[in-house]
């Protein structure tokens, strides 16, 4: 299994060395895709967990322990599929391909796991349909 | 040649339900199998469409007289200000207009608000007059309420659109959408093979007078649009290679659809509004049956660089690479983007097709047509016209 999410770390947790427990206890691929992490500031990270569904939760389990919050990427983005016209605009910044035209259909198909959090959709989108819960 | 129909044929054929109506997808795609002259004899009408941002639009309105009544001067709705150098009651609401509040919100919202049925909050003032005493008014109205609504839209339906980049090394953000640094991506607007005039490219069809699908309803082109340009280099399947004849259009706001029409905003750009508009052509001729069975691989447009303050062309290309979402520019894999919305100019082409197909809707022969030869002048200031 492959899954990315969004972590949020109080400050306190910021110098725990959280990616090494990780891998090193559960087994776990684990992929930065995105770090905003200072001294005493509240952090966030965009990781890609790879490894089998146990290890997975177990890992989910421990940051949960330490206070960090976890979030499936789909839970923090918020799109408002249903006011798309499918015009495409947002698909010519999205370089990690979540959002794409389907060259069939003519659709707007959006796959929020595939997202890196760049956010250039929310200025691409003239119908302002996105947004994110990652400050 | 027994493969020539005329506008009163067609409409015949139309009323009796006997009429063959495609689109101009479907056109394209039985050309693979069927020669001009045939669909000449087979087709009668093939419908055409766009949805895209169109912002030399906008709408006419009449809120009616108070009591006492208003020479109203300076309005405003929902805080838009609105032209109100018309009469005492008489008003445009122009698409790109902004809110004193909100600069993205705009006359092209307050234009969908009124479509969709919405109360807009109408402020006016005048400075008082024997005829007009009264000076100010605050109240709501919707499109019941007031007389006529009617858009009136200054340049719509471009015939082509030149493509976007940057080859800068900022990001920019333009009316042609998000351009990233460095050539990132290319952005284009147009429906292509299915564009309304990309389909009658001699404009042998399309005149003032044509009666078409605007925004849901049924609406007129009334004259050429501004910025009409006869000028530009064609390729050779006759279709320009950028920009070219553009269409003035007019229809009853109070009968459009809120499904056809969206109020836009484009980052550090401002306001806009995509506008759905569909032209059925007639197949009068096998010269017809031509145009309308060219294909995005034989139609070409230019590709400008946003990057530089004069966006010189770049590159020609034809909208089949373009639709691939990927071209090579430079020997560099670029990405490509739509700005227009083909899904919703399909479902547009086909409403118009359905129309035709159940008889409500008949061909107009253009009263007069568009100019064969205007080319669109530079705007100078008085510093360059002395040098």
């Amino acid at each position: 299994m492959k899954k990315r999410y969004i972590l949020t770390f109080p400050p306190k947790i910021v110098e725990v060395p959280l990616i090494y427990h990780l891998i090193k206890n559960y087994d776990v691929k684990i992929n930065i895709l995105k770090a905003d992490v200072a001294p005493d500031e509240e952090g966030h990270l965009l990781i890609e967990m790879e490894g089998d569904n146990k290890n997975i939760n177990k890992s989910i389990d421990y940051i949960n322990k330490l206070e960090v919050i976890i979030k499936p990427i789909e839970n923090t983005i918020r799109f408002e599929q249903s006011k798309c016209i499918h015009c495409g605009a947002c698909t010519a910044v999205c370089f990690a391909e979540a959002l794409a035209i389907n060259p069939n259909s003519w659709e707007l198909i959006f796959e929020p796991e595939k997202c890196v959090v760049c956010k250039l959709c929310i200025k691409a989108c003239p119908l302002k349909l996105f947004d994110f819960n990652f400050e | 040649m027994r493969n020539k129909k005329t506008y009163e044929e067609i409409n015949e054929k139309i009323k009796k339900g006997e009429a063959v109506v495609l689109t101009a997808e479907e056109v394209t795609v039985m050309a693979k199998e069927m020669t001009v002259a045939e669909i000449a004899r087979e087709v009668d009408v093939v419908t055409t469409a766009t949805f895209g941002p169109m912002c030399s639009s906008g709408a006419f309105i009449n809120f009616g007289h108070s009591e006492p009544p208003i020479r109203m001067e300076k309005i405003t709705l929902n805080d838009v200000p609105v032209f109100s150098g018309l009469a005492a009651v008489d008003a445009y609401i122009g698409a790109t207009e902004v809110s004193t509040y909100d600069e993205k919100y705009g006359g092209a919202h307050i234009i969908e608000e009124l479509i969709a049925g919405k109360d807009v909050l109408l402020k006016a003032w005048g400075k008082g007059t024997d005829c007009y005493p009264r000076q100010q008014i605050e109240t709501h109205i919707n499109k019941d309420t007031v007389n006529e609504i009617f858009m009136f839209n200054p340049r719509n339906s471009y015939q082509n659109y030149g493509a976007a980049c940057n080859s800068s090394k900022k990001i920019k953000f333009t009316y042609m959408g998000v351009l990233l640094p460095n050539l990132g991506n290319i952005t284009y607007s147009t429906s292509g093979e299915l564009s309304p005039l990309i389909n009658d490219p001699e404009l042998r069809t399309i005149g003032i007078g044509t009666k078409i699908f605007l925004c849901g309803a049924e609406g007129y082109v009334i004259w050429n649009g501004t910025q009409f340009n006869t000028g530009v280099q064609k390729n050779n399947f006759g279709i320009p290679y950028k920009g070219g004849a553009t269409l003035s259009v007019i229809g009853d706001l109070k009968k459009m659809s809120e499904n056809f029409i969206k109020a836009v905003y484009y980052e550090n750009y401002g306001v806009s509004l995509f506008v759905g508009i569909g032209i059925p052509i007639p197949i009068l001729d096998e010269d017809m049956a031509n145009f309308v069975t060219i294909s995005n691989n034989k139609i070409h447009t230019t590709i400008f660089d946003y990057g530089l303050y004069d966006k010189p062309e770049i590159a020609k290309v034809t909208y089949a690479e373009l639709k691939t979402g990927k071209i090579k520019l430079f020997n560099k894999e670029v990405r490509t983007a739509p700005l227009s919305s083909l899904k919703k100019a399909r479902e547009i082409a086909e409403t118009l097709k359905n129309w035709i197909l159940s008889g409500d809707f008949t061909l107009t022969k253009p009263v007069s047509a568009l100019p064969d030869n205007i080319k669109i002048n530079k705007l100078k200031s008085d510093e360059e016209i002395l040098e």
